[in-house]
């Protein structure tokens, strides 16, 4: 039900109400509109580093987590130009990490695999640079893999802000960058990190893992096996109770 | 008991010719035959390469990832290491005993896989063989040619699979690769519209495989000294058998059988099974050479799957198998129970047995229930071995304190059977090659007897029952090339004749070949 009295955009020429200071996506998310992103999530502020969810606003490209909407304002969203840069985005992460579909208890609840089939992706098109990122299995109650991490920070920002713990950052420059755990000996067993925090349920792809569950949901009952990610507007990443 | 033309007393001066198959998974099969010059056949060697690979990369990764990362090891028969991988992992997280529905399921689902995979090999693969002839038109020689000419016989080896297929879809979640078998138990059971489903057509599933074992019956009839003589040899046997003696398909306790049938040991407990089998290493070939520990190295080696299996066990479970199995062992006095050829009809026997198998879990409620798993004391060890539908395939883990797994091995039916297939082959060139001059239909009886044993490279290598071969006839200019077979293109000698034939089964000679030097 449209609230009159707000202002509205048009996102792919439907009209979308908003309150003034909500960005493109959280005005979207709350009309229940899609617009496909990986670093963003709802209850964190905004990344902008991903660039899925670029859009063209007015004609120009932008990140939809850090526009704001503004009235009147003409939004370009679900478009083949878009969805083709998005593709060539995802792309590129896939062949940066080791992302292994076929064997990744992930696979069923991962946002970034629900948005390759979104947008289409049949491969990897670019070749793979298979780094090498050696899992810390250290702690008791969870796994990095860090083979499938994409560097969205959604577990720095909640372990930072959320937490409080400060665990997680990214380190190194351009294409070194890469997650790190914060202690003397870079291994999680060393912090404070524990399986109810905020951060260890925030992971959109399979880094952080709850051990000794996986493959418990039988193929048909996963989040994404159930709807496209774009029927889920507003539940982005799997919740504690989901995953 | 090894073949004397496992290695040639005197290569000097022989012809090599490769029959180098493209494998769509593991690398590469081929024979390679060392010949006089009277074509007279003086070494046979199979080679494969396996997987290895994946031993390697599997250290470091979480032991409940295992099942899932393992099955893809292979496309026809995924369930199977599945199943074995969780067996292991079972032994992993102390899940001794699992709960009766957990066990139910994970049976159905293999029963399923047998029932699949054995109806894939006979039908697909091997009938055209048997059907038209070995070395019949190789246009036609193809499941193409079956439908054509039997089309109700292609149309039930269709259906049969498909209907395993349904079978693993319902109970692993996809038809290949599923993720319904985990660590302690499995993840689903079947609902009652799943139950419903299956239990709509298992009866004639039941039928139709009592057709295909009629019909390889007819067969051995319709050809018995020729069906009985082909690749014939003798060989130690292994398989698991329940306590009773009965056959098991998905666990029991190791039975090993002499080639005098004598038992060697039985209802060995599988968790140190190596104290009765261990691998051995030839320079000549990719594969390990497993063998049984009491009889050494040289006469050691054995037979798995459905041959050794229907011969090994006391009795089967299921009626119509247990009858079945009855009459092959009476057949002729027995003498179809040492044939090459005798592998289909131990197969289609199975194929009958898992189709029994699945209706009677079918109407087992326990398959409907709710409690899937179960825990106990953690191990650091895992061992985990059952009847895969081309024999014993073992998996063995050790996993460290952070659930990672640091060691593993897997013996694979293809490796049990490597000396077999090898045994196999060398009697059937000498039987059909040895003085003779090479054709086609000659090359296709070594793929018929390698068939016999449904070894992955068969299954993995071709759409329509067709493996892409190329042979070469190369002169060698001293002794010693021979020996370079690691290296399947550097011979260094002259190539004096090529014949390729593709995927579509067409045999050619590339116009630049065959002139002669």
């Amino acid at each position: 039900m449209t609230d009159n009295t707000l202002p509205t955009c048009l996102i792919d020429g439907e009209e979308v109400p908003f309150t003034p200071g909500q960005t493109l996506i959280q005005a979207a998310t709350a009309a229940g509109k899609y617009i496909p992103h990986l670093c963003w999530h709802p209850d964190f502020a905004a990344h902008g580093s991903c660039k899925i969810c670029t859009v063209k606003a007015d004609g120009r490209f932008g990140a939809a987590c850090t526009i704001e909407a503004r009235a009147g304002m003409t939004v370009e969203n679900r478009t083949t130009e878009l969805d083709d840069k998005r593709r060539t985005l995802l792309q590129l992460l896939f062949v940066e990490g080791n992302h292994f579909c076929p064997s990744c208890e992930k696979s069923g609840n991962c946002l970034l695999q629900a948005t390759a089939y979104e947008v289409g992706m049949m491969s990897p098109h670019f070749d793979h640079f298979y780094p090498d990122r050696p899992v810390d299995a250290s702690h008791p109650d969870v796994l990095l893999d860090f083979n499938r991490c994409i560097m969205c920070e959604l577990c720095v920002r909640a372990s930072r802000d959320v937490d409080g713990k400060n665990i997680f950052a990214l380190s190194g420059r351009g294409i070194k960058s890469h997650l790190i755990v914060n202690s003397e000996s870079g291994r999680i067993k060393d912090t404070d990190f524990s399986a109810g925090d905020r951060a260890a349920e925030v992971c959109p792809v399979g880094v952080i893992l709850k051990k000794r569950v996986g493959f418990a949901v039988p193929i048909g009952g996963r989040k994404y096996d159930v709807s496209p990610v774009s029927a889920q507007v507003g539940a982005q990443a799997p919740t504690r109770e989901e995953a | 008991m090894t073949s004397e033309l496992e290695t040639a007393a005197h290569p000097e001066n022989l012809r090599r010719v490769a029959i180098d198959h493209v494998s769509r998974v593991e690398g590469h099969g081929k024979v390679t035959i060392l010949l006089d010059d009277d074509n007279k056949v003086h070494q046979v060697r199979l080679h494969i390469v396996e997987f290895r690979g994946f031993e390697k990369f599997i250290e470091g990764r979480p032991y409940w990832e295992v099942p899932v990362m393992v099955q893809r090891l292979c496309g026809i028969c995924p369930v199977s290491h599945h199943l074995a991988a969780s067996k292991a992992m079972d032994m992993i997280v102390g899940a001794r005993q699992l709960t009766p529905t957990a066990e139910k399921i994970r049976r159905l689902m293999h029963h399923g896989q047998i029932l699949q995979s054995h109806a894939l090999h006979f039908f697909h693969l091997s009938s055209p063989d048997l059907l038209f002839g070995f070395d019949s038109d190789v246009a036609k020689r193809n499941i193409v040619g079956v439908a054509a000419a039997f089309p109700d016989i292609a149309r039930k080896g269709v259906l049969l699979r498909k209907y395993g297929q349904e079978v693993i879809r319902m109970t692993a979640g996809k038809r290949v690769h599923g993720t319904g078998s985990v660590p302690g138990g499995v993840n689903k059971s079947l609902t009652a519209d799943e139950r419903a489903a299956l239990l709509k057509d298992i009866y004639q599933m039941v039928a139709w495989s009592r057709d295909a074992v009629r019909m390889i019956r007819q067969l051995f009839e319709q050809n018995l000294a020729f069906y009985n003589a082909f690749g014939r040899f003798t060989a130690h046997g292994m398989s698991l058998v329940r306590a009773d003696g009965a056959m098991d398909l998905y666990h029991g306790g190791l039975r090993a059988r002499k080639a005098d049938g004598s038992l060697l040991f039985d209802h060995v407990n599988y968790d140190h099974y190596w104290d009765v089998i261990t691998e051995d290493v030839k320079p000549w070939s990719y594969m390990k050479f497993p063998f049984l520990r009491a009889l050494g190295p040289d006469d050691g080696w054995y037979r798995v799957g459905p041959l050794t299996r229907v011969t090994n066990c006391d009795f089967i479970g299921t009626p119509l198998a247990d009858k079945e199995r009855e009459e092959f062992l009476a057949y002729d006095g027995g003498s179809a129970t040492g044939a090459t050829l005798g592998y289909h009809w131990a197969r289609m026997i199975e194929m009958l047995h898992a189709a029994e198998a699945i209706k009677d879990l079918l109407h087992d409620d326990d398959i409907v229930g709710t409690e899937l798993m179960a825990s106990g004391p953690r191990a650091e060890r895992g061992v985990g071995v059952i009847e895969a539908p081309r024999g014993t395939l073992i998996h063995h883990y050790r996993v460290d304190e952070n659930d990672q797994v640091i060691r593993a091995n897997l013996i694979v039916s293809t490796t049990h059977n490597n000396q077999a297939m090898n045994e196999a082959i060398r009697v059937v060139a000498k039987q059909y090659l040895s003085g003779r001059e090479l054709t086609e239909g000659l090359l296709n009886h070594i793929e018929v007897a390698i068939r016999c044993f449904d070894p992955c490279l068969s299954c993995a290598t071709h759409a329509l029952g067709q493996m892409p071969l190329e042979v070469e006839l190369v002169r060698v200019p001293s002794a010693g090339h021979f020996m370079t077979e690691g290296n399947p293109h550097g011979t260094g000698g002259t190539v004096i004749d090529r014949m390729t034939r593709n995927m579509r089964g067409v045999c050619e000679r590339p116009e630049d070949s065959g002139s002669g030097t």
